[in-house]
């Protein structure tokens, strides 16, 4: 007879089905971003493919603010704050390095080239800086709740933009950059005019690799002991912390999850409109985030994917009826609140939908009808 | 650097922190009562701050008070008071319309919808038809006239009018919450809504009082800030930070209690004005230093929060299992 311990390793999958499976997604995630780039991009021509990027950065940074608004329960109205932290050092890696290293202010180099590693570096950088912050805002949760919390993450967000305005003017000349090291112009994040001339790396393959890589990790999330630990949170914090959760613990690392994906969509975003102002990343950005995450579905995946798209094309539909789309977007908004609170999805996911169910269902019936 | 620190000049920055403690008060008391009594944040105040504003100009020029260029004394308390009966209908109106649906619904969901009822009203002052989306200006209505110079501080009528107004309006609204039966209902309703409305209370009422009363306070704001400012367009940022700093006075003094609202925006104004203005003069030469102002308040806000979360003046809430 075999020891337990035993039984239970032979039925442990080996390493490289583990290895395979955690890679699998991001090969996938890959894979999608290369199609999106490559075939759908040239596919829907200029407008759309622009639309498309906007779409995919408001996918990317709904979702990360879902991991707090919706998985964790935290009200957070202050995510541009994070944005603007990644969009600035990111922008300040890109438009600097690229004078310093390469000696141009233009994007270099061709698909994943000298330039855009460059710009993938200052992603990161991005988000890690703002996963930093997000251990700042987080730490107050320690102590607040619900509305009051989301009053100190809307101060941050502030905060942030008033820092963004106050830093020191932008050179502009390639000559007069290369004088000056790149440490020293930490604070030459060109003030309240912003920070312009932010080469355009941000592709639709960036844009969804990221976006695919949070989704991922987001599903993962929900469905693992960290995940649920975390919608323990959300449903009652007493309750939790009864049941062994570590409830700020849960909470720091929901922000700081968020916070690292809000910065590489505030670089993605920077990246993509040429310039930063701080004044557009303020307390109206977070807002139109959480709208996004509500109208969705909180805590929903899918519900988000779904507002992020509603909620960045259908506005760009009705471009033309200038004046009244604001009016019919803010109707449209009291409406569904009051007709639908909990959002389009729910806290469900498609897949846990009883019509998608009944569809599988119908679809698998006929297949087997068919052989 | 040695004349900044002068008496007169002290007296001086008193009086407009008064003036701005005032403004901040009369704008925080709307926050307050509506989150006193239903625990949520109404972001759409800010905007029925910035209609009060365009209300009186519409008033204003409409009467023709505003073309002569020297209007006549008793127009400023006329605009005033037509101002705040029409701004506390369209807040009742919003309650009615936009909140009441939503009264079981969870917190979050009306935010939003307060959060839809502030672009609503943004967007509807912009189109052309309305209000448009040009700058104007109802300072006509009063001179910006030094009453008198004692020992080098300017009694400007504006801060005169504004801390008096605020003085009353705060008072009236203390007598009303504290001393009438109308008053007594509010508190009760804030207390638990259920037991109040199972006491007799007519919930529905209660709300709309105090949303009445409520908008009819910003719309004094709205009126004093246009006066002092360029009446901007009512989707401009200007509003939002005027409303954001007058909640955050609300939060700071303990968000629903009344009191607390007075002494959160005499608090943010005295962070705002005499920090703001004595820091910037003990340093000279560093010019970024002079736009630090929303970073001090917001620093407050923090500090505030972390420290004491309910509040200058809040009760502590205890947490039930």
């Amino acid at each position: 007879m075999k020891s337990l311990q035993d039984r239970v390793d032979r039925l442990r999958p080996g390493l490289p089905i583990t290895v395979g499976k955690s890679v699998l997604p991001f090969a996938i995630a890959i894979l999608l971003a290369f199609t999106m780039d490559k075939l759908i991009g040239p596919a829907v021509g200029a407008t759309w493919s622009k639309i498309l990027l906007d779409v995919g950065i408001a996918i990317l940074l709904a979702g990360s603010l879902n991991i707090v608004n919706g998985y964790a329960g935290q009200f957070s109205i202050g995510h541009a704050g994070f944005m603007l932290v990644g969009g600035y050092l990111a922008a300040w890696l890109t438009f600097y390095g690229s004078i310093h290293w390469f000696g141009v202010k233009t994007p270099v180099g061709g698909f994943l080239g000298n330039g855009q590693l460059l710009f993938l570096g200052g992603c990161i950088l991005g988000g890690l800086c703002a996963s930093v912050f997000g251990v700042i805002v987080g730490l107050p949760s320690l102590r607040l709740r619900g509305d009051y919390l989301a009053i100190v993450t809307l101060g941050f967000g502030e905060i942030v933009r008033v820092l963004g305005q106050i830093t020191d003017r932008q050179p502009k000349r390639i000559d007069d950059v290369k004088k000056i090291p790149m440490s020293d112009l930490l604070n030459n994040l060109g003030g309240a005019e912003g920070f312009s001339q932010i080469p355009g790396y941000t592709t639709l393959f960036f844009v969804y690799f990221f976006a695919f890589v949070l989704l991922v990790l987001a599903y993962r999330l929900k469905y693992s002991s960290k995940g649920r630990a975390l919608l323990a949170v959300r449903e009652n914090e007493i309750a939790a912390e009864a049941m062994g959760i570590d409830t700020t613990r849960a909470k720091v690392i929901a922000f700081v999850f968020s916070a690292f994906f809000a910065g590489i969509g505030g670089s993605l975003y920077a990246h993509q409109v040429g310039a930063l102002d701080p004044k557009e990343l303020g307390f109206m950005k977070s807002i139109d985030l959480v709208i996004i995450v509500v109208i969705g579905g909180m805590g929903s995946i899918t519900g988000v994917v779904i507002g992020a798209t509603i909620l960045v094309v259908l506005p760009e539909i009705f471009r033309q009826f200038a004046d009244y789309r604001m009016i019919a977007y803010a109707l449209a908004l009291i409406t569904v609140m009051i007709l639908r609170p909990q959002g389009i999805m729910g806290v469900k996911e498609l897949w846990e939908t009883s019509l998608w169910r009944k569809q599988v269902k119908a679809l698998r019936a006929k297949l087997r009808g068919g052989k | 650097m040695s004349d900044s620190f002068t008496a007169s000049d002290l007296l001086q920055t008193t009086i407009n922190f008064l003036a701005v403690g005032g403004l901040y008060a009369l704008i925080a008391l709307g926050y307050t009562l509506v989150y006193g009594i239903l625990r949520f944040i109404n972001f759409a105040h800010s905007d029925i701050v910035a209609w009060g504003g365009w209300i009186a100009l519409t008033v204003a020029s409409g009467a023709g008070w505003l073309a002569s260029g020297q209007s006549p004394a008793f127009a400023l308390p006329l605009v005033l008071l037509a101002t705040m009966a029409l701004c506390a209908a369209m807040g009742v109106t919003i309650e009615r319309l936009a909140y009441r649906p939503l009264r079981k619904a969870p917190r979050l969901n009306v935010l939003i919808t307060a959060i839809g009822v502030s672009l609503f009203l943004q967007n509807v002052g912009l189109l052309n038809k309305v209000f448009g989306n040009r700058p104007s200006t109802i300072s006509a209505l009063l001179s910006n006239d030094v009453l008198a110079t004692v020992g080098g501080v300017h009694l400007r009528l504006y801060d005169m009018l504004t801390i008096l107004l605020a003085v009353v309006l705060v008072i009236v609204l203390e007598r009303i919450v504290y001393g009438t039966r109308m008053g007594r209902a509010m508190r009760a309703v804030a207390f638990d809504e259920r037991t109040a409305a199972l006491m007799g209370v007519n919930v529905n009422i209660v709300v709309s009082v105090t949303f009445a009363l409520g908008s009819a306070l910003a719309a004094a704001g709205g009126i004093l800030f246009a006066l002092r400012n360029d009446l901007r367009m009512t989707a401009d940022t200007s509003w939002v930070l005027l409303g954001l700093k007058a909640f955050v006075a609300a939060v700071v003094g303990g968000i629903g209690n009344v009191r607390g609202a007075a002494a959160g925006a005499l608090l943010i104004a005295f962070v705002e004005v005499f920090v703001h203005r004595y820091v910037t003069a003990a340093f000279p030469d560093k010019p970024w230093v002079g736009q630090l102002q929303d970073i001090y308040v917001f620093g407050i806000l923090i500090l505030v929060l972390i420290f004491k979360p309910s509040g200058l003046l809040g009760k502590a809430t205890v947490e039930k299992v």
